[in-house]
């Protein structure tokens, strides 16, 4: 029978969590990396055991580590992210310009079709690509070039966060910057040009129709179609079905359009799901509510799932890269919150049950379906 | 033979139990016993100090002899108890307050 196993990342440490595939019953292992911040761990598509995670603290700064057996046991392997040539500099609060520094990797994206590569996703904004399963680090810097000093932090940073690769085109992928904007590159990341046409940042910009500078907080897309992309921005859920040249909104019926993470079924590329989250100012469900919405027709209609979900006194939020969904038949769902509690739906959202409770605040959510 | 005290998210991450104990070339200074260090646990490189500036990391600290080094120039002396390994050179993850 089929496994399911979540790398769970949150404020304290990793965790493992596994299930056959009926998802009915789990075991949680860790925390690993106890008192760090995992803001990322995610498993290789080519070799399920091969694991990274992305380990940071104030203190002392970024580790990576990776795993070779699935979890079990871990090394730590290449740290140094070191900005190519003269770093520059970007737009700062008070509008001056401040050099490009290095906090954080916010996520990691190991490639569809090699083992050792792997992409990390920086802040302050950048692309880095290891070509030997992260022992060594050097970055894409095409991507600052795109008006990278314009570019400027949003109060939660400015990360690099989503790194969306097109299976059908190895040399295609698409990354989203907080505060910056969604870019793609066609040449493996050579070159980039910004794909944020039809974005509308009226309550963020100046110019609400800015080529760069808006909050884009998570994209997805179907492997079956790689042209067609689903966007939560800080405000608006929009779509793109023409790889990222154009986007309208479909918004629709939701209670809220802010919110941060959105994914798509596995097996259903227009369903698509979303956590509305009530405004930029309160990160927190609408009526206190903690209702997934999905939409059968790629957007516009939305219907909202809360079988299992709390629908009083609810005020956690559901960050970025907490989201992801199983190839299982039917399609899991899973979600991690910021009050620490892991949600999965084995039935594409219908009704759903905690996994556990009372985890630290749950920064990443990924999954993979084992044989 | 030099001692060093790492907080415990370091050890954590070096696997170390108790102290490290170093040999550290003279003159021993905090460089020296740094470079010293990440010769012998690569996975600190960065954790300490920054990768690119060899500066001490914003909330790191170097306590030793009841003192707070952590100001001192990288390359002066180090107390005389710490170079005999009477003392130890305790590396510290500064208050978070709260």
């Amino acid at each position: 029978m089929s496994e399911v196993r979540l790398l769970v990342g949150t404020r304290k440490g990793g965790f493992v969590l596994t299930s056959d595939g009926r998802r009915e019953r789990w075991d949680v292992d860790g925390p690993h990396f106890g008192g760090w911040e995992i803001y990322h761990m995610k498993g290789s598509p080519v070799d399920p055991k091969r694991l990274y995670a992305s380990q940071s603290s104030d203190w002392f700064g970024q580790v990576i580590h990776r795993s070779d057996d699935g979890g079990a046991t871990w090394e730590t392997v290449g740290n140094e992210f070191a900005y190519e040539g003269v770093p520059g500099t970007h737009q700062w609060y008070d509008g001056t310009q401040h050099p490009w520094e290095f906090k954080r990797v916010w996520h990691l994206e190991p490639s569809l079709t090699d083992r050792e590569t792997v992409y990390a996703g920086v802040e302050d904004a950048a692309l880095f690509r290891s070509g030997d399963g992260g022992k060594t680090w050097r970055e894409l810097p095409g991507l600052r070039e795109v008006k990278g000093h314009l570019w400027a932090p949003g109060a939660g940073g400015m990360g690099l966060h989503t790194i969306v690769l097109d299976p059908q085109d190895p040399r295609r992928m698409y990354i989203a910057i907080s505060a910056a904007g969604a870019f793609r590159t066609d040449d493996g990341g050579q070159t980039w040009r910004p794909t944020n046409n039809g974005l509308k940042s009226p309550y963020e910009l100046p110019d609400s129709e800015a080529e760069v500078g808006h909050c884009v907080h998570r994209i997805a897309m179907h492997p079956s179609r790689p042209n067609v992309l689903f966007m939560q921005k800080h405000w608006d859920v929009m779509r793109s079905d023409n790889a990222g040249e154009s986007w309208r909104e479909v918004s629709g019926n939701l209670p809220s359009d802010f919110g941060f993470v959105i994914e798509v079924h596995a097996h259903e590329p227009e369903t698509i799901y979303v956590v509305p989250i009530k405004s930029d100012s309160e990160h927190y469900p609408p009526d206190g509510k903690l209702r997934v919405y999905r939409s059968w027709t790629g957007g516009d209609e939305w219907e909202a799932l809360t079988n299992g979900l709390p629908q009083r006194d609810c005020y956690v939020n559901v960050l970025r890269d907490a989201m992801a969904v199983d190839s299982l038949e039917p399609c899991g769902i899973y979600f991690g919150t910021t009050g620490g509690q892991v949600y999965a739906s084995a039935d594409s959202g219908d009704n759903w049950l905690p996994i556990v409770r009372d985890l630290p605040a749950v920064l990443s959510v990924e999954v993979q379906t084992l044989p | 033979m030099i001692r060093v005290i790492l907080p415990a998210h370091l050890r954590n991450l070096t696997q170390v139990q108790g102290e490290v104990a170093l040999e550290v070339t003279v003159p021993v200074t905090q460089r020296a016993i740094l470079d010293a260090l990440e010769a012998l646990y690569p996975q600190l490189r960065g954790t300490i100090r920054d990768y690119t500036t060899q500066e001490r990391r914003a909330f790191v600290r170097f306590f030793a002899c009841k003192q707070d080094l952590s100001l001192d120039d990288p390359d002066s002396l180090l107390p005389e108890a710490v170079a005999s390994g009477a003392e130890p050179f305790r590396i510290v993850g500064a208050m978070a307050g709260g």
